[in-house]
């Protein structure tokens, strides 16, 4: 995914010169993780910019940017430290639109690690997107594999309004698959089916992906076919693939990383809940992480749901 | 300005941060660049002790990661001087507010080396400071413990403590918001804190010069009314003796200083770091010719304090308290479940002890132990 996301902004910055990389270390270093590795040697340093250590001054510079017409693409260097620019997102970012009413627009991308499960240090393993979903006006943005990354990185670079865009670390070198060298866009706030089913249908996002499909694998080997549904963008929430999903299958689990609280799991819980409960065979039921901060690595399995979690989930729906 | 034989002059009125004046006792090879402030003899040898424990303790951590029994750590070499000399100044009541680069000053202060090790081998219990040492645990998310020092100091004043708080930082911190603020309200209450930035050079690949357009980061105190101190950062007399008269004018009513300990980081950032990706062998080679502790002991060479012997006896302590810290670190008994939840609140709420019933019934029940596996080719 490290590469796809590296391929993403580089087709963009080849594209349109008012694309611009800024963050802390992005420049020569490549960021932490790499992901903008080579960029400032491609595209030079007025265009890919190491800035201060300063996680509000890089998204309010990059607002700024934005109102002058450029297409600022902004790394926060982990989710967690990205609480001081939650400030200029939801001030600002999110409501220029709006309060100017529809003189100004901010057409920026933030993109944050996100997520545990890579024995990182405190701080290094949030997971509150739906916080940033809570902001009106935010898009945000997760892709749980390197193609749609890709493809979704660039619509997110096209899109005329701010869009946080979520990358799991856990899977920045997980997988590999064919991602065309060529830009292509995956359209923002649409789900993806990536395995169909008629028995039940399980609905997660970013680094949950990979676990919930292999569940579904496993319990297909015991006949029970489940539809996977990737939801990639949390806002806007593309409702009617997954309505219509359990439309058909009458039963719905949601895995998510994130303390369980008011997690996005929750939101998609209760629009089925007003919406289906005709359809509903059962109620809808949550996997999720626990409302306490991240733990230190030596637990960090206790608090993510894993593929033992998910069956018993799947089971849970099943069986009501 | 005091005048001479009357009233010493304050080192923060000798030298102007904003000409880059830097105090400094010693040269680069021991030396003295003035007069020699003849401090105590054990003191002196407690300041050789520390920096030699603590990058020997820094050494066998990175072994450690390289071993993988611990994890990502975030070495100190290169700035014991910036440590010690401000730990060792700290009166016995006075608070550590630290970053997460400072061990030497971390154990100086009480906190003994197993805890550093606990932390970084992802044990959460490495953060319950032991009773008795005045520190906070440290501090990840960059700047943000400096406005809570001020609070913390101004609290001893209202309280009538004779106390302060010692605060470290590193350059990067200097560009946050939280920095600006901190200041600002240290100032405005005329908050008893010491702030320690420890200017290393790099905060991981963005050098100084790009994080601000200052000249120096002590002369960023001015603009907030408060003094600021340009030291050099390895000598650990100049540190010492910097800190002690912050530290006595924050007790004395006289309010916050900040300090900018000039050193350099000689490690990578942090273990998941390649710092040559970003700078040279001869920025290194030139700052292991300032090494703090080299240093120190050419000083106590030429005050015929330092000697072979000395030195292996406490090269011989500090291997076994090292040895003794690891065994403790790797030998401490398994987390369970409600280590997780216990101390979220004084009291559980209900939500937390259902959510630690389900944790416990997920544990008990297992019946998958494989971690879902990396897929080839993506998925499905």
């Amino acid at each position: 995914m490290a590469e796809a996301i590296n391929s993403g902004l580089r087709n963009a910055m080849e594209e349109d010169e008012r694309v611009l990389v800024l963050g802390e270390d992005v420049g020569l270093n490549g960021g932490v993780f790499r992901i903008t590795d080579g960029l400032q040697e491609r595209f030079g340093e007025e265009r890919v910019m190491d800035t201060p250590l300063a996680e509000s001054g890089i998204v309010g510079f990059s607002i700024g940017l934005a109102l002058m017409g450029y297409r600022p693409v902004a790394e926060m260097q982990f989710m967690g430290f990205m609480w001081p620019a939650i400030d200029q997102l939801s001030s600002h970012a999110s409501r220029l639109r709006n309060r100017t009413v529809g003189r100004f627009n901010v057409p920026m991308v933030v993109r944050a690690p996100y997520g545990g499960g890579v024995r990182a240090l405190e701080h290094h393993a949030e997971s509150f997107e739906s916080v940033l979903a809570h902001i009106p006006g935010l898009k945000v943005v997760i892709p749980s594999n390197p193609y749609d990354a890709k493809g979704l990185l660039l619509s997110s670079i096209k899109d005329d309004d701010p869009v946080v865009f979520l990358e799991p670390k856990r899977l920045y070198r997980a997988d590999r698959m064919e991602v065309p060298e060529s830009h292509f866009t995956e359209p923002i706030g649409t789900a993806s089916i990536v395995r169909e089913g008629d028995d039940l249908t399980i609905a997660a996002w970013g680094s949950m992906l990979p676990r919930v499909w292999k569940a579904a694998e496993l319990i297909s080997e015991k006949g029970i076919e489940a539809e996977v549904i990737d939801i990639r963008s949390i806002s806007p929430y593309d409702q009617e693939t997954v309505h219509s999903s359990v439309e058909r299958t009458g039963r719905l689990l949601v895995v998510q990383e994130a303390p369980r609280t008011l997690g996005f799991a929750s939101e998609i819980s209760a629009r089925a809940t007003e919406e289906m409960m005709d359809v509903l065979e059962a109620p809808v039921h949550r996997v999720t992480g626990f409302d306490i901060p991240f733990p230190f690595y030596k637990a960090e399995g206790w608090a993510m749901p894993d593929l033992d979690r998910i069956i018993k989930g799947i089971r849970e729906v099943l069986t009501w | 300005m005091g005048e001479a034989g009357v009233i010493p002059p304050m080192l923060t009125d000798r030298y102007d941060p904003l000409k880059g004046e830097m105090y400094q006792i010693m040269d680069k090879d021991g030396g003295l660049v003035g007069e020699d402030p003849n401090l105590p003899e054990e003191l002196l040898r407690q300041m050789y002790w520390w920096m030699l424990y603590g990058r020997m303790a820094d050494e066998k951590a990175i072994k450690l990661q390289r071993q993988g029994r611990l994890g990502t750590y975030a070495p100190g070499q290169g700035q014991e001087a910036a440590h010690a000399g401000p730990a060792l100044a700290m009166g016995k009541d006075d608070w550590l507010f630290p970053s997460f680069r400072e061990l030497t000053a971390y154990m100086i202060r009480g906190v003994p080396y197993e805890y550093n090790l606990m932390y970084f081998m992802g044990d959460p219990r490495s953060n319950r400071v032991p009773e008795g040492s005045n520190s906070l645990p440290i501090f990840v998310p960059v700047g943000t413990q400096v406005p809570i020092a001020a609070g913390a100091a101004f609290a001893l004043k209202m309280k009538k403590k004779r106390d302060a708080v010692l605060c470290y930082m590193g350059d990067g911190a200097t560009s946050e918001g939280d920095f600006h603020e901190g200041l600002n309200f240290a100032g405005v209450f005329s908050s008893p804190v010491v702030y320690i930035i420890q200017n290393n050079q790099w905060a991981i690949s963005v050098p100084r010069s790009k994080q601000t357009a200052s000249r120096t980061l002590a002369q960023k105190a001015l603009a907030y009314g408060i003094p600021g101190l340009l030291v050099d950062g390895n000598d650990v007399l100049a540190m010492y003796l910097a800190a002690k008269e912050a530290l006595e004018r924050a007790k004395g009513g006289g309010g916050p200083t900040l300090i900018e300990a000039y050193t350099f980081r000689l490690m990578m950032h942090t273990t998941a770091d390649d710092a040559s990706r970003y700078r040279s062998e001869e920025e290194v080679r030139y700052w292991k010719d300032r090494d703090p502790i080299k240093r120190m002991r050419s000083y106590l060479q030429k005050r015929s304090i330092w000697s072979e012997g000395w030195e292996k006896e406490l090269v011989r302590r500090a291997e076994t308290m090292i040895k003794e810290a690891v065994e403790k670190a790797e030998s401490v008994p398994p987390l369970k479940p409600e280590d997780l939840f216990l101390n979220m609140f004084s009291d559980m709420p209900d939500n937390l002890q259902d959510q630690l019933d389900l944790l416990q019934y997920y544990i008990e029940t297992r019946e998958i132990e494989e971690e879902a596996p990396v897929i080839r080719g993506g998925f499905p």
